[in-house]
């Protein structure tokens, strides 16, 4: 049983400390909708969509008030596309727009999948597919799209990093007159997990059962609060605190995914504990870090410091869940989180430190609002930077940045919502551009030859 | 099913009453009990067996307002959320 003290204590972390189930995302094959059209296989992607998911946002609302623990989001998670409409890639905008309508219809705030998994070779079809993401992207509302451009086992695909700065500059052109928001729908990855649930990276893997339900699980204000309860905790207890923490939290969210699953008719899958900030004052990963010591995150001493956060969430959430996956750590986004836009706007955190971090979080560089006349191929080596990080160090990276169309530094961007708002950050001014159109596979690392 | 039923809110009399009440009026059986004061602050917690054919949806809704009608905070809860969160 459980005393009135754990029960008030769980009341307490949801009203006051912005603990949350972040999304429950479904996700869904789409191998069995492949047609002879693009006409044809659009139609079956819809249908599929819409009723295999039509009973998801009811049933989140319903699991919501049985327990009393808000479910903020409801999405879905597809096959990548590019797989699915190889037979006529310029034709993917007929999926994109069929995806878009069903996640409308079902009221699924993002669905994730217009995706490619190029990180040992780009196919004649996925380079095709992929240069259908910006269009797509600038004519739909709630799409997600990622491009898997690098593993530990395979190397990094750096025909396809050059590609995708190319990609993320049209994005932002074609979305220009919303800042280039098409961009907080884009990312490039290393080591893509086949089973996130988080958006805009999720999509579901060829190895997933069918119909799956995967839940991601959040709280920083949690953390921060159960630390601030602490203050002269040193770091092993600090780490001790953390790790209880992050078990409570995601067993919450194993109840909640069993049942979804269970009512659903899909296979539970995984729980993502991830500490993913919104720009809500108490929300931020950032503060937790400065209730660890920091007079202000970015300063040294941060990565330290979120290596033992990224590592102690983990710890905790593998302990309370069958089956923990995703991505299962802390996010370090910038527009979205207010303690780091806080300190981007003091001058405290550069794209330096924070490049510096990814090579602990769980995830890289996201949410970044860059110049808008950063050259494609600067977005491009920035890319490559952290698949090196996350192909040497057999880690998940990522990056979404948002070169602002008509901004520089100086200036800032809203998005508003949960993609918050930034100042823009300076990149690097050094042109990196012959060493991105050289072309060619970085090959893999020795340490990935594990056979 | 075993739910939980917290109130909030700043003392006063009566508040067992009413919402022992208004259960027994919705044929609830209660479990247990437990309530501390702290300054003028009263915190409760009821377990009780709510029968499967409730609308547990429209329970959640009429304790809701019948709290607010008297100035307290009023949750009714599955008990597994917290079962799940505090025990190994």
């Amino acid at each position: 049983m459980f005393t009135k003290s754990q029960v008030l204590e769980t009341i307490d972390m949801v009203e006051k400390e912005h603990f949350d189930i972040r999304t429950v995302t479904l996700g869904l094959s789409l191998l069995s909708c492949v047609r002879a059209t693009a006409e044809e296989t659009a139609r079956a992607v819809y249908d599929r969509v819409t009723h295999a998911a039509a009973r998801l946002v009811p049933t989140a609302e319903g699991l919501s008030r049985r327990y009393g623990i808000p479910i903020v989001n409801r999405r879905v998670s597809v096959t990548p596309v590019s797989l699915i409409t190889a037979a006529f890639p310029e034709k993917s905008g007929l999926v994109a727009d069929a995806l878009d309508r069903a996640a409308r219809e079902l009221g699924i705030d993002f669905l994730g999948g217009y995706s490619a998994l190029v990180h040992k070779g780009t196919a004649d079809y996925e380079e095709k597919f992929l240069r259908t993401i910006p269009e797509a992207l600038a004519r739909t509302e709630r799409l997600c799209a990622s491009v898997n451009v690098g593993s530990t086992r395979s190397g990094i695909n750096i025909d396809a990093v050059r590609l995708m700065g190319e990609l993320i500059k049209e994005t932002a052109e074609r979305t220009a007159a919303q800042s280039g928001i098409g961009c907080c729908k884009l990312v490039a990855f290393c080591n893509a997990v086949e089973d996130n649930p988080f958006m805009a990276g999720a999509f579901h893997g060829v190895g997933e059962a069918d119909t799956v339900v995967n839940v991601g699980v959040s709280g920083p204000g949690v953390v921060l609060h159960a630390l601030k309860g602490a203050p002269e905790a040193n770091l092993t207890q600090a780490a001790e605190i953390i790790k209880r923490t992050a078990f409570k939290i995601t067993r919450a969210g194993q109840l909640v995914a069993k049942e979804a699953a269970e009512i659903l008719g899909a296979r539970f899958g995984i729980v993502d504990l991830s500490l993913a900030p919104t720009p809500a004052r108490g929300d931020s990963v950032a503060h937790i870090l400065e209730e660890l010591g920091l007079e202000s995150v970015g300063g040294h001493g941060t990565t330290a410091a979120l290596a033992m956060l990224n590592d102690a969430v983990k710890k905790g959430g593998v302990m309370a869940s069958s089956h923990v996956g995703g991505l299962s750590g802390a996010f370090i986004p910038v527009s979205e989180d207010i303690g780091m836009i806080e300190a981007a706007e003091r001058g405290k955190i550069g794209i330096d430190k924070l490049e510096a971090m990814t090579c602990v979080c769980s995830v890289g560089l996201d949410m970044i609002a860059i110049p808008g006349d950063t050259p494609a191929s600067t977005v491009s080596a920035m890319i490559a930077d952290e698949a090196a990080i996350g192909m040497i160090n057999g880690k998940t990276t990522a990056v979404r940045v948002i070169p602002v169309p008509g901004k520089g530094v100086g200036d800032s961007v809203e998005f508003g919502g949960l993609l918050g708002r930034a100042p823009i950050l300076p990149v690097h001014e050094g042109d990196a551009g012959k060493f991105i159109s050289r072309g060619g596979l970085i090959p893999a690392p020795i340490h990935s030859f594990k056979n | 099913m075993k739910a939980v039923v917290t109130v909030t809110g700043t003392d006063k009399k009566g508040v067992i009453a009413r919402v022992s009440g208004y259960l027994f009026g919705r044929d609830i059986n209660i479990l247990d009990v437990s309530q501390t004061i702290l300054g003028d602050q009263f915190a409760m917690m009821m377990i009780a067996d709510i029968p499967d054919t409730t609308d547990f949806s429209l329970l959640q809704d009429e304790i809701c307002e019948l709290g607010q009608s008297f100035g307290m905070q009023i949750r009714l809860q599955h008990a597994d959320i917290f079962d799940a969160m505090h025990n190994v």
